[in-house]
């Protein structure tokens, strides 16, 4: 690679960082407020995430005696570092992904497990019962939530290979073809099944309501983060912030990409700043039925519950999902054979 | 110690019960229901005292939390506010005198604000986190 290229690409990478902080807080504050609003409160403005990770950065940064301080304070910048990366794999707006020549949509599967796993380390290494607890469960919903995960992605792209596309997991692909125009009606139902999948997927990969059993403020006191605080803690804030853009952003991308660009000419100086704008708008809404509309609706899961929902009733869903899409393109053939 | 209005706009608040009857307990939960929405000036209840700015207690230090509440006090991170409910913790209230008592909360750690009443209502305990936040702003001023 030049050095103009590198160039343009740590350009590119500062620029998406930079959005995936303030676009994360930013969702995470219409998150707050939504819920609040359907409790028939006022809520806490939008800018609240901002003004919590502020003061957090103010306050004092403690390290337990009994925690593993090397570990301890490596998993936030990990788990962080870690979710911003995962951006670069992903389109976002009109910005193709900038990584996307090195990793395609099954890397990006994989990059969901290391902000969890951090959390898993930091919740080992900070030596308080409620974090062991709170790691072990954040494992166990982990293995639970990553087949049905698996099950959409696989049956995504699949299907866009079936189309006769080559390299159908490369993002690039995936948002230029969106699913629902290379399939026929069955295959509708079946892409909407997956699409729900997904959709159950998130909370439990954001560790939200009902699926937050690892965080159990009520049991576990806050869990895998029980010992973090000050500036650690912020980290983890902020980490969940990009966590939630970017469980929003492949969403969005497997069954959302299309652009506002492609439907309005207009000169490029507006397309991208247009485009963004559209995507955190589809962001919010596809975050507000697939995590705000579900944790003000709903109690929490015990844990044995939450494989059991994961393992049983959404991988048999998700499975039929994939059955539909597989017959979509299996029976045109079957039927021209016939005739 | 560095303070700006960020900390006022996100006091997160833990609980600490040291022996109480349960009746401010009660008070503080209807405090953070809808009705009276504190979160709108971001405080939020939380469960564990190293993420707490603001630790609330309730009832009158019993000998065997005492060692409990300093542990606790020692685990919250710096700049930390500790507001004192009910009457229990100002004087020790009906249990006044009382042979189990390590006497009230503020012979065993720093209180900052007292907010009276057995139970004391939800809009006194709002008050006395505005009171709280007031001391904060009059801290940091003259600290500038």
């Amino acid at each position: 690679m030049t050095p103009a290229g590198i160039a343009v690409l740590l350009g590119w990478g500062i620029f998406l960082s930079l959005f995936a902080l303030a676009g994360g807080l930013f969702l995470l504050g219409i998150d707050r407020k939504l819920a609040a609003h359907m409790q028939a409160r006022i809520g806490p403005p939008i800018r609240q995430p901002f003004i919590d990770i502020v003061k957090l950065l103010q306050k004092e940064n403690v390290v337990p005696e009994n925690a593993i301080s090397g570990i301890f304070n490596l998993a936030p910048v990990i788990a962080l570092a870690s979710s911003i990366l995962i951006l670069f794999y992903l389109p976002v707006g009109s910005i193709l992904p900038i990584l996307g020549m090195y990793g395609d949509l099954v890397l990006v599967m994989y990059l969901l497990t290391v902000p969890a796993l951090a959390m898993v380390a930091g919740g080992f290494a900070s030596g308080s019962p409620y974090a062991t607890v709170g790691a072990q469960r954040e494992m166990v919903t982990m293995i639970a939530y990553e087949f049905p995960l698996a099950i959409v992605v696989i049956g995504v792209a699949w299907r866009i290979g079936a189309a006769g596309l080559s390299s159908p997991f490369a993002l690039a692909t995936i948002a230029a073809t969106p699913i629902w125009t290379v399939v026929g009606p069955l295959g509708l139902i079946g892409a909407f099944i997956l699409l729900l999948v997904l959709a159950v997927v998130t909370p439990a990969e954001l560790s939200r309501i009902p699926f937050d059993t690892q965080e159990a403020e009520t049991e576990l006191a806050g869990g895998l983060l029980v010992e973090y605080s000050g500036r650690n803690l912020a980290m983890f804030y902020l980490a969940q912030g990009v966590k939630t853009l970017i469980l929003a952003a492949v969403i969005v991308a497997i069954f959302f990409p299309w652009n506002l660009s492609g439907f309005l000419a207009m000169p490029p100086w507006l397309a991208l700043p247009a485009d963004l704008l559209f995507f955190l708008a589809k962001a919010i809404v596809v975050l507000f039925f697939a995590v705000t509309l579900v944790r003000v609706g709903m109690a929490r899961f015990r844990i044995t519950q939450v494989v059991s929902i994961y393992w049983r009733s959404l991988s048999v869903i998700g499975l039929f999902g994939l059955i539909l899409l597989m017959a979509d393109a299996a029976l045109p053939a079957l039927v021209g054979v016939g005739s | 110690m560095k303070l700006n209005s960020s900390f006022n706009r996100s006091l997160w608040v833990y609980h600490f019960n040291s022996g109480s009857c349960n009746g401010c307990e009660i008070e503080i939960v209807a405090t953070i229901t809808p009705r009276y929405d504190p979160e709108r000036f971001g405080i939020k209840l939380v469960g564990s005292p190293r993420h707490a700015d603001v630790m609330l207690i309730t009832g009158p230090v019993v000998h065997k939390m005492k060692d409990r509440l300093l542990r606790v006090y020692a685990q919250m991170p710096d700049p930390k506010l500790v507001m004192c409910i009910g009457a229990c913790g100002i004087s020790g209230g009906v249990f006044f005198d009382s042979y189990n008592l390590e006497g009230p909360v503020d012979e065993v750690i720093p209180v900052d604000v007292y907010v009276p009443g057995c139970p004391p209502r939800p809009e006194a305990i709002i008050h006395g986190v505005v009171t709280a936040l007031a001391k904060l702003e009059r801290l940091q001023g003259e600290r500038a």
